[in-house]
């Protein structure tokens, strides 16, 4: 079995009100590292076995159809195990 | 006159909405997602609410109900199509508006009776009003910041598509105080207020929202 991970991020240009909510909080508990935060959405997808060229093809056309809103989002598709 | 209402789950104004196609004198006709069936209406609001809990992105899912296949299909006919806050996002999830709902500068859910200008009264839905009128209609959302490209938003304000806007102040962080826009035809137009909770003096902070209704009666008419 093998999981195909799609992360979908806000696009740069577009606002991300709940990254900058994230940023303002970690100054508070003491972590000065972050100098920006942008928050996004991991998909964990479950295939049986090795995922086929047509299941990648269809699973990036369901990432650009469903998953992500191609007009304020990107996405990446990757497979793991 | 037939004016259709689609209750999807988690809709939450679509009885406010019936009710304001009846006291401006149309016939409202209940429609449902799970159905493809247009019932012979002439019109369709999409009204408010958080469609499918707003999973994923508010109005994604909702796209896909088999009701949104008939809409699509009429909307590209010239069918008239009006989306209120949650229906407004569905439209933008459906491409029959350009642009995206995304969450609010601010993170708050905002709600208030908010000032308007009409910026559009060319479309069946605003025939009624005149470009310039000042509204007061209640937003209530989480997710109201409208967002487009550079290019929309040139072809947005150039073509005169842009319906309605925040006056006085902007609420959520909308390009260009953005509250409503229309698409290329004109016949499908959406909005973030709640021109349905705004048609009685009684309930609502004016009656600015009822003209919507009657609009679409008028404009459905002279067809």
């Amino acid at each position: 079995m093998a999981t195909i991970v799609v992360e979908v991020m806000l696009k740069p240009e577009i606002l991300d009100p709940q990254g900058q909510a994230v940023a303002a909080a970690l100054p508070r508990l003491g972590f000065t590292f972050a100098k920006a935060v942008r928050q996004g959405k991991r998909f964990e997808i479950e295939v049986e076995g090795t995922p086929t060229p047509e299941q990648l093809a269809d699973i990036e056309k369901a990432a650009e159809t469903l998953l992500s809103n191609p007009v304020i989002e990107s996405y990446l598709v990757k497979v793991e195990g | 006159m037939r004016v259709g209402v689609v209750t999807f789950p988690g809709s939450l104004d679509d009885s406010s909405a019936l009710r304001a196609i009846r006291l401006a004198g149309g016939t409202p006709v209940p429609l449902f997602h799970a159905s493809d069936d247009l019932k012979e209406v002439q019109a369709v609001v999409l009204p408010g609410g958080f469609s499918y809990g707003d999973y994923l992105r508010c109005g994604a899912i909702s796209r896909f109900a088999p009701i949104m296949s008939s809409i699509i299909i009429a909307a590209e006919h010239g069918f008239p199509i009006l989306g209120i806050c949650n229906g407004f996002q569905i439209l933008c999830e459906s491409h029959l508006l350009p642009g995206a709902l995304t969450r609010n500068q601010g993170l708050h859910f905002v709600c208030t009776d908010q000032p308007l200008t009409v910026e559009n009264a060319s479309t069946p839905w605003t025939s009624g009003y005149t470009k310039g009128d000042r509204l007061v209609i209640p937003i209530k959302n989480g997710e109201g910041s409208f967002q487009a490209s550079a290019q929309t938003l040139h072809e947005l304000e150039s073509e005169g598509r842009v319906v309605l806007r925040y006056a006085d102040s902007n609420p959520n962080g909308s390009k260009n105080d953005i509250a409503g826009i229309t698409n290329a035809r004109g016949n499908v137009v959406g909005v973030m207020p709640h021109p349905e909770q705004a048609i009685e003096s009684l309930t609502g902070p004016s009656e600015d929202g009822l003209t919507f209704f009657t609009s679409i009666l008028h404009s459905l008419v002279g067809r």
